[in-house]
């Protein structure tokens, strides 16, 4: 593993593998009475979310916590940031905390890799979302959950048909999805309107299509995406009503899905518009496990980044300690 | 003599016959310890410990007709080590059906050495549930303890030096049985 998670291509087969074993192993120990393990003791987590956000901060919060690392809730409403400090000067007062992961949600794409990059702080990023571009988390919770479902929950995807459907434009979700899903094997085709497919997505290692109904019947699992009215600053499409019935999931094109496949969404729902109420309740949604396996999946991606011996980028296991190898000169 | 030079620097101390028989005297002694074993759960230290767990448990029921419960304890996230090495892979924890609250629990595993994974594991139980009481039965005890641990039932004592290896291999993982150590016999110690 990196010492950082900023990226879903971060991954290859064999670390997504890693983290997603792992995280059936956590599984199995969350399910017991004592929901605690002392493996991060000591070590201090901070959430920086400058942007809302509800299931992804309580999920890193719990699952930092039963792996008893302490964590500091660092939100920018109410802080310093809203007399204008900037990223730079936040980044440096954790840094002074001792800080030894920093968990960034920020509206800005890329602000995780500056923060990682930039030799403001010394331990571990890891990306909960920045602006438009990437939510690894998010895709790793998402691998889980199908590897569950379809794959008797060992191995890779390969073979298995996801489909993505809505806003993939201002989607972080969708493109995370895409890069790990495609590297544990996985056929990815993405359903949007021409005005919700970023440019350069021919690029992507997906199909794309304008036409729900025709992917439905060879689909292993559907992923909708959340219509994201706040990041979008013009007209996209002519009414939600109008994108509700060409994209929108309802019963009756969950009917036409195979018998096995599942109902996914990365939360928060817009229920009538994406996806209508009876299939966000129905017995092939698995909404709410998704959730509940994004606890499990970071606690397995803390304790990857955390728990071993904090390696310096690029220094690798049998590089003999720096400072020993000073003091052996010395006493030379 | 058992001591067959294998491969270069490496010496079978133990063969597939003798960790039967070693094992057999093991689950005897449990039995006669545990006055017949009832109430008894096996939970092995993997890799090995499992495989070993569950041999014993094979020997239990042909001794006296009893189906002994078998689990696995994986120590990693209790382990005092953990910030030397890289963030190691998890290994399976199944704690059998009836629990183990009030059961004589039985950690097993292949090599007792430094006893700091049965201090971990110790702590892992504690997590679990309440034990009446706990033993240790190992396979080899190869000595320099660094903790005050002592094992309830042992294999074989194998007097080593700290730079040897002790590796056991067991067929259901290693396609064979045996017991090999490797590396430097040391200096005044007894090979």
């Amino acid at each position: 593993m990196n010492r950082h998670l900023l990226s879903a291509a971060d991954l290859d087969r064999d670390n997504a593998l890693l983290v997603l074993d792992t995280a059936t192993q956590l599984a199995a120990l969350t399910d017991r009475a004592v929901k605690k393990l002392p493996t991060l003791r000591g070590r201090t987590v901070v959430n920086l979310f400058f942007e809302d956000s509800t299931r992804t901060r309580i999920s890193f919060e719990a699952a930092a916590k039963r792996l008893s690392a302490d964590v500091i809730n660092f939100a920018a409403k109410g802080s310093s940031v809203s007399k204008g400090e900037s990223l730079k000067d936040t980044a440096l007062t954790l840094e002074a905390m001792g800080a030894d992961a920093v968990v960034i949600r920020h509206s800005a794409s890329g602000a995780a890799h500056r923060l990682a990059h930039s030799g403001w702080i010394g331990g571990s990023v890891i990306n909960a979302g920045d602006g438009t571009h990437e939510h690894p988390t998010q895709a790793l919770l998402d691998a889980y959950t199908m590897r569950h479902h379809l794959a008797g929950g060992t191995g890779d995807l390969s073979g298995r048909r996801v489909t993505i459907v809505g806003d993939v434009l201002h989607s972080r979700v969708a493109r995370s999805n895409v890069l790990l899903l495609t590297t544990l094997g996985a056929e990815v085709t993405l359903v949007a309107p021409p005005t919700l497919l970023p440019v350069g997505v021919e690029q992507w290692p997906c199909e794309t299509t304008y036409d729900l109904d025709s992917v439905l019947a060879t689909t292993d699992a559907i992923m909708m995406l959340r219509v994201n009215r706040e990041r979008m600053n013009a007209q996209y499409f002519p009414s939600a009503r109008e994108y509700s019935r060409r994209y929108g999931l309802d019963v009756k094109r969950m009917n036409q899905l195979p018998e096995h496949s599942i109902v996914m969404h990365p939360g928060p729902m817009n229920r009538g518009v994406e996806i209508a109420n009876d299939v966000a309740d129905s017995a092939r949604s698995v909404i709410v496990e998704q959730v509940t396996n994004g606890v499990n999946v970071r606690m397995a991606v803390l304790y990857l980044l955390l728990g071993g011996a904090q390696l310096g980028a690029g220094s690798e296991l049998d590089t003999p300690d720096p400072a020993a190898a000073v003091l052996t000169e010395a006493t030379r | 003599m058992s001591a067959a030079l294998t491969p270069e620097g490496t010496r079978t101390v133990l063969d597939g016959a003798e960790i039967a028989r070693a094992l057999t005297r093991v689950a005897h002694e449990i039995v006669e310890r545990t006055k017949g074993g009832a109430d008894i759960v096996l939970l092995g230290i993997p890799t090995r410990g499992v495989y070993l767990a569950q041999r014993i448990a094979e020997r239990i029921r042909g001794i006296e007709g009893l189906e002994v419960p078998v689990g696995s304890l994986d120590i990693t996230l209790y382990r005092d080590d953990l910030r030397r090495t890289p963030a190691r892979a998890l290994l399976p924890t199944t704690i059998p059906a009836g629990g183990i609250d009030d059961k004589i629990v039985v950690l097993v595993d292949d090599v007792l050495f430094s006893g700091r994974t049965i201090r971990a594991a110790l702590d892992a139980m504690n997590d679990v549930g309440r034990p009446r009481a706990v033993q240790l039965a190992v396979l080899v005890d190869r000595g320099h303890r660094e903790l005050p641990i002592r094992p309830d039932y042992v294999g074989k004592n194998i007097p080593t030096s700290k730079a040897e290896k002790v590796h056991v291999h067991v067929a259901e993982h290693d396609s064979q049985d045996a017991v090999v150590i490797s590396g430097d016999s040391g200096i005044g110690e007894q090979p």
